[in-house]
């Protein structure tokens, strides 16, 4: 379960000075169901998700992650998610083994638990063939499964994902697609950014379009079509922004 | 703070660090190369070239001396010397280094002597040069003894004893213990080697581990687990102090080997094998003489709190910067500053006092010339301690307050 009220950030620039890269985002992710924010670059998916994995304080707002409070909580709600971005990358010089078990044990596992959980997660990606060999001479799709399997070593109940297909080939991006439906299935909470909007629409059972660093509309997909007339979920986000950016 | 993580990050950054080519290069490989190529490698180029020199027989022109041919043939007698025809331009081909030095007699040199005056005799050489030096000094060995030649003369003349001329002799003599000479010789060099090479021991590894981390994108990945960021700061710190100490453990044992090494093949130096090596050995022990291993302990012992510090403004410099190249460019230039003191301290004649103990660097490199000669100032030792323990303690706190802020940490 994701809480976030009011959920702002600001930046200090020396040229543009106060930035609000979030301004008074609140939202609710559920178990089992996996919420999409949609957004283009710059809107504020990034921070927002930052601040759900405690990686950046809010300026203000609060959020509760898995029922710890982000500002003061923070490193119980990371002991609760797994979180995945394209620029979460893999220690280079440590084989796909070394760098698992060296983030079970951030995660205080015990080394029996993380080889049981290892070779678990082993078996279901398919990476016996190379865990132990170093992560800078994988493929895309291989660090993106050892990436998966770092997430999930300590079996979080929250799964954040920040744009986890940037830059992947079409059979990745499917497969972390795939990946992201497993977890809930499994009952995890999933919060999904992208801008890509089919995955969305195949995707997420509800749906946050941010935009400035607000949130200016939210529902299910069908929920979203009915509101705006439209079928096209790309035509529903350019009435939506261009509604935002007039006012 | 919780040790079990610190530990865990500790364990792994010491192996990601291991497999690391320029963090090995640069605490281990360059440590352990610098004595022995030093000593051997410069001390042989050094040894060669003198006796180089020494070997060769100078060219000597002389001015004048048409009216004086006694002194002009026992110059062109002398084996040590190689009189060569006096060209035209002779101060130019001393600058060429053509002709090595030469000499100026004046007119009636001779006649000047038996009549008793005081005629002067001018050597002109090539100031700095070793080969010009070495013949003014044969040129004034030779003048030098021919004084003492008509001085002798003078006295027989007169029935007068030559305890006239030299009423008595003197000897001089060391009787300072070999440590002591040893660590004033090269005391000053030591602190110099280690302190360069703790820093640059420290400095690879910070880079890779803030910069670097931040460049490949794995800090993120890290900052996501629920270790506290203190502990990942310490875990990371206590890498980049072993790569700073590891360097000067390093530099010490090569050091310690280098100078066994050549202090035996000095004493089985005969065998035209080792005869080779024994004239390198010979060389390196002149260039290091025996230190009092005492003070090396000591040493060890002052050095550890500046390691520390180094550790800690190497990785607070490093984490500000966003890629690997952006720290190079930041700590590049702090290496000068480092070294400007070390150099100060090797300065003969700058010695301890209340104010110098508070200056870092400088402190360290002043205190370990004294260690190493076997002078222990106890009230400064304390001081320098304590005061780099505080310098130390005021830059891992730094480096902590830094890593906690999301403006460095995340900087784009």
């Amino acid at each position: 379960m994701i809480i976030a009220h009011q959920l702002t950030k600001t930046f200090k620039d020396k040229k543009r000075g106060e930035i609000r890269a979030v301004d008074q985002v609140s939202f609710r992710a559920e178990p089992g169901r996996i919420y999409g924010l949609l957004g283009a670059n710059g809107a504020g998916k990034t921070t927002t998700l930052r601040m759900l994995a405690t990686l950046l304080r809010p300026t203000a707002g609060s959020a509760t992650v898995a029922g710890f409070d982000v500002a003061r909580e923070s490193a119980q709600v990371r002991a609760h998610v797994g979180f995945l971005a394209a620029s979460t990358a893999l220690y280079g010089r440590l084989t796909a083994r070394e760098m698992i078990t060296y983030f079970g044990r951030l995660n205080g596992l015990a080394d029996p638990e993380i080889k049981a959980r290892l070779q678990r997660l082993s078996a279901e990606l398919d990476m016996d063939e190379f865990l132990d060999r170093r992560c800078d001479k994988f493929s895309t799709g291989m660090k993106q499964k050892t990436s998966i399997a770092r997430t999930l070593i300590h079996d979080p109940a929250v799964m954040i994902f920040d744009e986890p297909t940037l830059g992947l080939d079409v059979m990745t991006a499917r497969a972390i697609v795939r990946f992201v439906r497993e977890c809930r299935d499994r009952g995890k909470t999933v919060i999904y950014s992208t801008h890509v909007m089919s995955e969305v629409e195949k995707l997420c059972d509800t749906i946050g379009i941010i935009h400035n660093g607000r949130l200016c509309a939210e529902g299910t997909l069908a929920e979203l079509r009915a509101r705006h007339g439209e079928q096209d979920l790309e035509e529903i986000f350019v009435k939506i922004v261009g509604a935002e950016d007039k006012k | 703070m919780n040790w079990h993580n610190i530990v865990t990050v500790y364990l792994k950054e010491l192996k990601d660090s291991l497999r690391d080519r320029r963090t090995l290069m640069s605490t281990i490989i360059i440590p352990t190369l610098v004595m022995p190529l030093l000593t051997f490698g410069i001390g042989k180029v050094m040894a060669t070239v003198i006796s180089r020199a020494q070997e060769e027989i100078p060219a000597v022109a002389i001015l004048g001396g048409v009216d004086s041919p006694g002194v002009v043939a026992s110059l062109k007698q002398s084996p040590k010397l190689h009189v060569v025809a006096t060209p035209a331009d002779w101060k130019q081909a001393i600058g060429d280094k053509k002709l090595r030095v030469a000499v100026e007699l004046p007119a009636g040199f001779e006649a000047g002597l038996r009549a008793g005056a005081a005629p002067a005799v001018h050597v002109y050489n090539y100031d700095g040069e070793l080969k010009s030096d070495m013949a003014a000094r044969t040129v004034e060995k030779f003048l030098t003894d021919l004084r003492e030649q008509t001085v002798g003369a003078r006295l027989n003349e007169r029935g007068l004893p030559r305890t006239m001329a030299r009423p008595f002799e003197f000897t001089r003599e060391n009787v300072a213990p070999p440590e002591k000479v040893g660590g004033n010789l090269f005391g000053g060099f030591v602190p110099y080697l280690i302190i360069i090479l703790c820093f640059s021991g420290a400095m690879y590894p910070a880079m890779d581990l803030t910069a670097g981390e931040k460049e490949r994108g794995t800090m993120e990945t890290l900052l996501c687990s629920p270790v506290a960021r203190v502990d990942i700061v310490l875990g990371k710190f206590f890498m980049v102090l072993t790569g700073s100490l590891s360097a000067m453990c390093f530099m010490l044992l090569s050091m310690g080997t280098t100078a066994a090494v050549g202090g035996s093949l000095m004493m089985s130096g005969g065998g035209t094998p080792v005869k080779a090596g024994a004239k390198a050995a010979r060389a390196a022990v002149e260039v290091m003489p025996t230190i009092d291993p005492l003070g090396l302990v000591g040493v060890l012992a002052m050095v550890l709190p500046v390691a520390v510090l180094f550790a800690a403004v190497a990785f607070t410099v490093s984490l500000f910067a966003k890629s690997y190249k952006e720290a190079q460019s930041y700590l590049a230039p702090m290496m000068i500053v480092v070294i400007m003191p070390a150099v100060v301290g090797m300065l003969p004649g700058i010695d301890l006092n209340a104010r110098l103990a508070l200056v870092p660097l400088l402190n360290l490199s002043l205190v370990c010339k004294e260690m190493l000669s076997g002078v222990w100032h106890w009230n400064y030792i304390a001081l320098i301690f304590g005061s780099s323990c505080v310098y130390a303690a005021v830059a891992l706190t730094l480096a902590v307050q830094m890593f906690k802020r999301e403006d460095v940490i995340f900087r784009a």
